[in-house]
């Protein structure tokens, strides 16, 4: 068989079941070609001796006829999930040797279904970042690069190992998580297909927490299938959660190919920012054209708060991430610094544990919460989320299926280029992202075309309240009718 | 609003994050950026709406108040940065 890293998770699935290719062989192949890619950085911890073992029982299995969902299938993970026996650093310093005892609900559920994990992801440390330049380990480093440039390129971020690797073709797919675009913007930046679910979907527990009422898990892959094939395995209720929606999970890979003749998609006209660039106001038109001509019927709609939902945003994810990370105190686990006391040793061991966007947004947090501006900071912003979720359940309720916007504003840019003087310059990549986070619904987002010099650009599909279903069968639609991605030019593997 | 030095160590102090002298300049600069950026946040009309802090109706499921999970001072201890026997240890706290 051909380069066995090329095929989709979906072909890779049906090859091993019918035997044409062996669990082994597959993983073997991902391991290869993790090895040629150390230039993306795109791994923190790599374990080739627990993927081989995974492998070889998969194939045990494959043979007695007893395959599970994702048996044999070779997966990347980002190192925010908590992996029984195996490192877990989220890209912070922090977290220091620290080696978690039990395994987080979602890549629990991966396991269970038969997947073989690879190793742990790089992403932007504590997931706050949108070019993985945060990393405690380094920044990944994209496949992708401009037409006639050497220059390298972010992966996007939070989720930049997983989009990387999954682009690279270093693993069939991979987690990733959502709080404010972590896995829809590295998708649009690298060419693959995410999905950041409802909130309650998937488990949080064993996630490092970053902002609670925010954050969710979901897949990066390089097809709307092989997400909705994931996505299947990573959802469900768990008790450990008490956000977790006890609802059955349905077969997402039964939507794909669905029509969608008769779908009402809105477009919302906030959307369309002063400056928008033309490259990417006409890649949203062109996706407007492909749904219709699939049948769909296209609303213009009116969110109007869209505008405050990036920096609602940074109030709220600060705020609630400056609480979840005081457990990093030096006690329990990670890294401690000496101190005169223990208040000195809190202070030390955080500020050398902490990078630069962490200690910022942990600070701004901490004053956003403090006595004297919790209500003209937090209260406000919180009562701005209900106006952004307002707007959306208005939309809906008005009859729309599905929202159709760009992903990102612009393709992705190399590094250095943003943030360097103004950390919000850097927080505008997610601006067509984060209402989505703020409403806590499910939004997809999935290639559609190269930009002027040569990089990745993508739409994102909102969806109602765990209609993931109706995503992929319209996210299916805009694949079949969106040019092919070619794969990235392994330059790195030369 | 503006973010002067004194407020910066207050800030950080409030965080627990030590701040060498050099960086409470930038710092404070950068938290400048952060909080005019979501200034504009005031010219919202927020009366009469209620703050959100949960994104879907949901109730909190019971359950038997029994114990379900425990005995795992090894687990729980097994990632301390310093221990003896069950404890973790930390600087003197009590003069």
């Amino acid at each position: 068989m051909a380069d066995p890293t090329h095929l989709t998770l979906a072909a890779a699935r049906d090859a091993l079941k019918t035997k044409k290719l062996s669990a082994k062989e597959l993983t073997q192949a991902h391991i290869d070609a993790i090895a040629r890619a150390k230039p993306l950085n795109c791994f923190i911890t790599e374990t080739p001796e627990l993927a081989l073992a995974a492998a070889k029982e998969s194939d045990e299995r494959l043979a007695r006829g007893e395959a599970r969902p994702l048996e044999g299938l070779p997966l990347g993970i980002k190192d925010l999930y908590c992996t029984k026996g195996v490192r877990t650093t989220a890209a912070s310093r922090i977290l220091d040797g620290f080696t978690p005892t039990y395994e987080s609900t979602v890549t629990g559920n991966l396991l269970h279904d038969g997947a073989v994990m690879l190793g742990k992801l790089n992403l932007d440390e504590f997931a706050m970042g949108s070019s993985n330049e945060t990393s405690a380990f380094g920044p990944v480093v994209s496949p992708w690069r401009r037409k006639d440039d050497d220059a390298k390129i972010v992966p996007g971020g939070s989720s930049g190992g997983s989009s990387a690797a999954v682009a690279a073709r270093l693993c069939l797919g991979a987690t990733a998580t959502d709080t404010g675009g972590s896995i829809r913007q590295p998708a649009a930046f690298t060419g693959t297909v995410g999905i950041k679910p409802t909130y309650g979907r998937c488990s949080r527990w064993g996630i490092v927490a970053f902002a609670s009422s925010l954050d969710q898990a979901g897949p990066i892959a390089r097809t709307v299938r092989d997400a909705a094939i994931l996505l299947r395995s990573m959802a469900g209720y768990d008790p450990k959660d008490a956000t977790s929606v006890d609802a059955p999970v349905p077969d997402y890979e039964a939507s794909i190919g669905a029509s969608v003749r008769g779908k009402r998609i809105g477009v919302p006209k906030e959307y369309r920012l002063d400056g928008l660039s033309a490259e990417i106001a006409t890649l949203w038109d062109q996706g407007v054209a492909w749904l219709k001509d699939a049948g769909a019927e296209i609303v213009e709609i009116s969110l109007p708060h869209t505008r405050y939902a990036l920096p609602a945003y940074y109030i709220l994810a600060p705020a609630e991430a400056s609480s979840n990370l005081a457990r990093y105190d030096g006690v329990r686990y990670g890294l401690r610094e000496k101190g005169r006391d223990i208040t000195d040793m809190y202070e030390n061991t955080r500020a050398k544990g902490f990078g630069a966007e962490v200690r910022r947004r942990v600070m701004i947090g901490a004053y956003v919460l403090s006595a004297g501006y919790y209500d003209a900071y937090y209260v406000r912003a919180q009562k701005i989320r209900s106006l952004i979720k307002r707007d959306f359940d208005q939309a809906f309720q008005a009859g729309v299926d599905a929202v159709l916007t760009p992903a990102t504003p612009s393709p992705a840019f190399a590094f250095g280029e943003k943030g360097k003087a103004d950390p919000v310059e850097m927080y505008l990549n997610d601006v067509f992202t984060v209402t989505v986070n703020m409403a806590g619904l499910p939004g997809l987002a999935l290639p559609a075309g190269l930009s002027s010099n040569g990089l990745p650009l993508a739409l994102q599909l909102i969806g109602k309240p765990f209609d993931e279903e109706g995503l992929f069968a319209l996210a299916a639609a805009l694949e079949t009718a969106a040019p092919k991605l070619p794969a990235p030019d392994p330059w790195w593997s030369a | 609003m503006s973010v002067d030095s004194t407020l910066v160590r207050r800030i950080a102090h409030l965080a627990r994050i030590k701040v060498e002298d050099a960086e409470v300049e930038k710092l404070g600069h950068e938290l400048n950026a952060i909080l005019s950026f979501v200034e504009e946040l005031g010219a919202v009309d927020v009366s009469n709406v209620e703050p959100l802090t949960s994104v879907l109706p949901m109730t909190m499921k019971r359950r038997a108040d029994v114990v379900t999970d425990g005995g795992k001072a090894e687990d729980i201890l097994a990632n301390a940065p310093e221990r003896e026997d069950h404890f973790f240890v930390v600087p003197k706290v009590i003069e």
